[in-house]
């Protein structure tokens, strides 16, 4: 009980720090551009689709990993530049509606390239297997290693938006984007490559993902609206809050399917504790994410909205 | 003139309503009245949505939820009353129905309550929390739907009767039609004198400038919870009303799809127009079947189409027929 419980938080920490690679994208773009893209889960899929195609046709996980990147970040430029950028004056209401054609658009276009059935990715030999871990307990070694790339990916993004001259425009882009156009910094450009930063993380996060589960068609809305959760919940626009979000929600969501239907098992029947249990533990995310806008209306981190 | 032509265009598309059924009954076509049902009862749907998108300026992405809950009112009800089981026998004994007012109502109070307290915390946002948090709201409803084995969680719910109304034989098709169009057009006239009471006028105030509002002595967030709260109540009755027409209600009727397509109805006809839901659910129908039968992948060209009016066509198949608004 003790090894699965220390298993599952493992678990939780590998689906927090995937929706971090989501969210930090979702989230550098409204706070830079005040843009709501809801077409960031057809990136996700557009990285997952070109990963699973990529290492079949080569054989090399690798290469697909680069090429979900690539793809995911041409995808999203192409997009910024052909769209998206014509939205950044329109309101929310405009840039809702524009995205959620280009959801239809993307999936839509997959299915008709790729067919409905999921596609398979299979993890590169040296990862598979398992390994043993503090406290007695076997884990997947792919798992163990998304978990240190998706930190290490963290800490990069952290790195460039702190330290780099590009996190400083990015920055500056976020606090006032007439005056960093005014100063000299073109300003199209650096829209169109925080759109296709953001893109990459998605393609990338969909990869890593599309190997623990299938790649098909569709498999980027849940993970938005997780991701839409967690950048409410850390507010919007800031990367810190992400990342706290983002391991909030992964272990709010996986601890509550855990946990919850053992603990209504104590007191009732093994199927109403299940059935109980795992309806509570699909709402807890949504129920915690209530419960941090009621206290703090612009998110744990968010500027006044 | 403006207005003129707005008033003579939604006369044609009140008139197209109720004549292409009519037409339909008379070739002997009973799936094109199933259509101008399914017209009719999106445009109600979209009807709730455009009191708060268009008038209050509230982007509800969550309305799939009231939709569902007005279907899960049919499908519950009717299924125990089919069954002989009561839905509860403590403390006092309430019987299912296949009574469509009694449906109603159940389906107005339970979205009513739903709404008001989503409504009490998605309101103390705005803008893209707003967006973010009705949507979120709507998922937890769908998720629960899913997860929940009582009603057919994930696989839904089959009525296997479409439920009664007094002197009308609901199975009908021209019959049924003749319901839904009646409700649509109760909720439109209903909704048309809501917006020009003072509660319309306070309505529309908050979403120009609620400071202003504010300083007049009217309180934007009660003005919201009660817009929110009716709309969310008519667009049940529509989601009640889609559950007899397929005689089936699943979590499908709350997914976020479902939200998305009801805000389309709207913008595609025009936010904040009378007719526009009309126009917008009309315009989508037909396209669904045109393209829907020439082409597998139909969701694709009806995308770029949709990303053509956001661009190009602001102000919706209404707003581009009859021209600017006089008061925006």
């Amino acid at each position: 009980m003790f090894t699965l419980f220390l298993e599952q938080l493992l678990n939780g920490l590998q689906s927090g720090v995937m929706l971090f690679l989501m969210a930090s994208g979702l989230t550098l773009v409204f706070g830079v551009m005040g843009l709501i893209n809801l077409a960031h889960g057809s990136l996700y899929m557009v990285g997952a689709f070109a990963c699973a195609a990529v290492a079949a046709w080569t054989g090399s996980f690798w290469l697909g990993l680069v090429a979900s990147l690539m793809a995911a970040a041409i995808a999203g430029a192409l997009v910024e530049i052909l769209i998206i950028r014509r939205l950044y004056n329109r309101d929310h209401l405009d840039q809702v509606l524009a995205t959620f054609a280009l959801i239809l658009i993307f999936s839509e276009g997959t299915r008709w390239i790729f067919g409905s059935f999921p596609l398979f990715l299979s993890v590169p030999e040296f990862l598979t297997g398992t390994v043993m871990m503090p406290g007695e307990f076997q884990y997947p070694l792919f798992r163990l290693a998304i978990i240190i790339a998706g930190f290490v990916v963290a800490v990069g993004l952290f790195l460039l938006i702190g330290k780099t001259r590009l996190g400083i425009r990015i920055r500056a882009g976020e606090a006032d984007r007439g005056m960093i156009a005014a100063l000299g910094v073109d300003i199209d450009r650096l829209y169109t490559i925080v759109f296709a930063l953001g893109a990459a993380l998605a393609g990338l996060a969909g990869a890593f993902v599309g190997t623990t589960q299938s790649v098909q068609v569709g498999m980027g809305e849940p993970v938005l609206i997780l991701a839409f959760v967690v950048i409410v919940i850390g507010g919007i626009g800031s990367i810190k809050g992400a990342l706290i979000g983002s391991l909030l929600v992964g272990f709010t969501d996986t601890m509550g399917r855990f946990l919850l239907p053992h603990a209504f098992a104590t007191f009732l029947d093994p199927a109403s504790a299940t059935a109980i249990g795992s309806a509570l533990a699909s709402m807890l995310i949504y129920i915690v994410m209530a419960l941090v806008l009621f206290l703090r209306p612009s998110g744990l981190f968010g500027t006044e909205a | 003139m403006t207005m003129n032509r707005e008033t003579l265009i939604n006369s044609i598309l009140g008139l197209a309503l109720v004549a292409v059924p009519l037409i339909a009954l008379g070739m002997d076509e009973p799936f094109i009245i199933t259509l101008a049902t399914k017209v009719a009862i999106f445009a109600m749907a979209g009807v709730g949505l455009n009191l708060v998108l268009g008038y209050g300026g509230l982007v509800s992405f969550g309305h799939a939820a009231f939709f569902g809950i007005g279907g899960y009112a049919a499908g519950i009800l009717a299924s125990h009353a089919l069954n002989y089981e009561p839905i509860m026998t403590w403390p006092f004994e309430v019987e299912g129905t296949t009574q469509m007012i009694v449906i109603w109502i159940v389906a107005l109070v339970a979205s009513a309550l739903i709404a008001l307290a989503i409504g009490a915390i998605t309101l103390r946002t705005s803008g893209v929390y707003f967006i973010m948090i009705t949507l979120a709201f709507a998922q937890m409803i769908y998720y629960f739907a899913i997860s929940w084995p009582a009603y057919g969680g994930e696989d839904g719910l089959s009525i296997y009767v479409r439920n009664g109304f007094p002197g009308l034989n609901t199975l009908d098709p021209i019959s049924f039609f003749a319901l839904c169009a009646v409700m649509l057009g109760l909720a439109m006239a209903f909704s048309a004198v809501l917006i020009r009471s003072r509660f319309g006028l306070a309505l529309q105030g908050a979403r120009q400038n609620s400071q202003r509002m504010t300083a007049v002595g009217i309180a934007p967030f009660r003005i919201r919870l009660v817009a929110f709260v009716i709309s969310a109540m008519i667009t049940a009755l529509a989601g009640a009303l889609y559950a007899d027409l397929n005689r089936f209600v699943s979590p499908t009727m709350m997914s976020w799809h479902m939200s998305g397509e009801i805000m389309v109805f709207v913008i595609l006809g025009g936010v904040g127009r009378l007719f526009g839901p009309l126009a917008g659910a009309g315009l989508y129908i037909i396209l669904e079947h045109l393209l829907g039968s020439s082409f597998e992948y139909w969701q694709l060209p009806l995308g770029v189409l949709l990303l053509i009016v956001v661009l190009f066509a602001r102000g919706g198949l209404v707003g581009v027929l009859a021209g600017e608004r006089k008061h925006a």
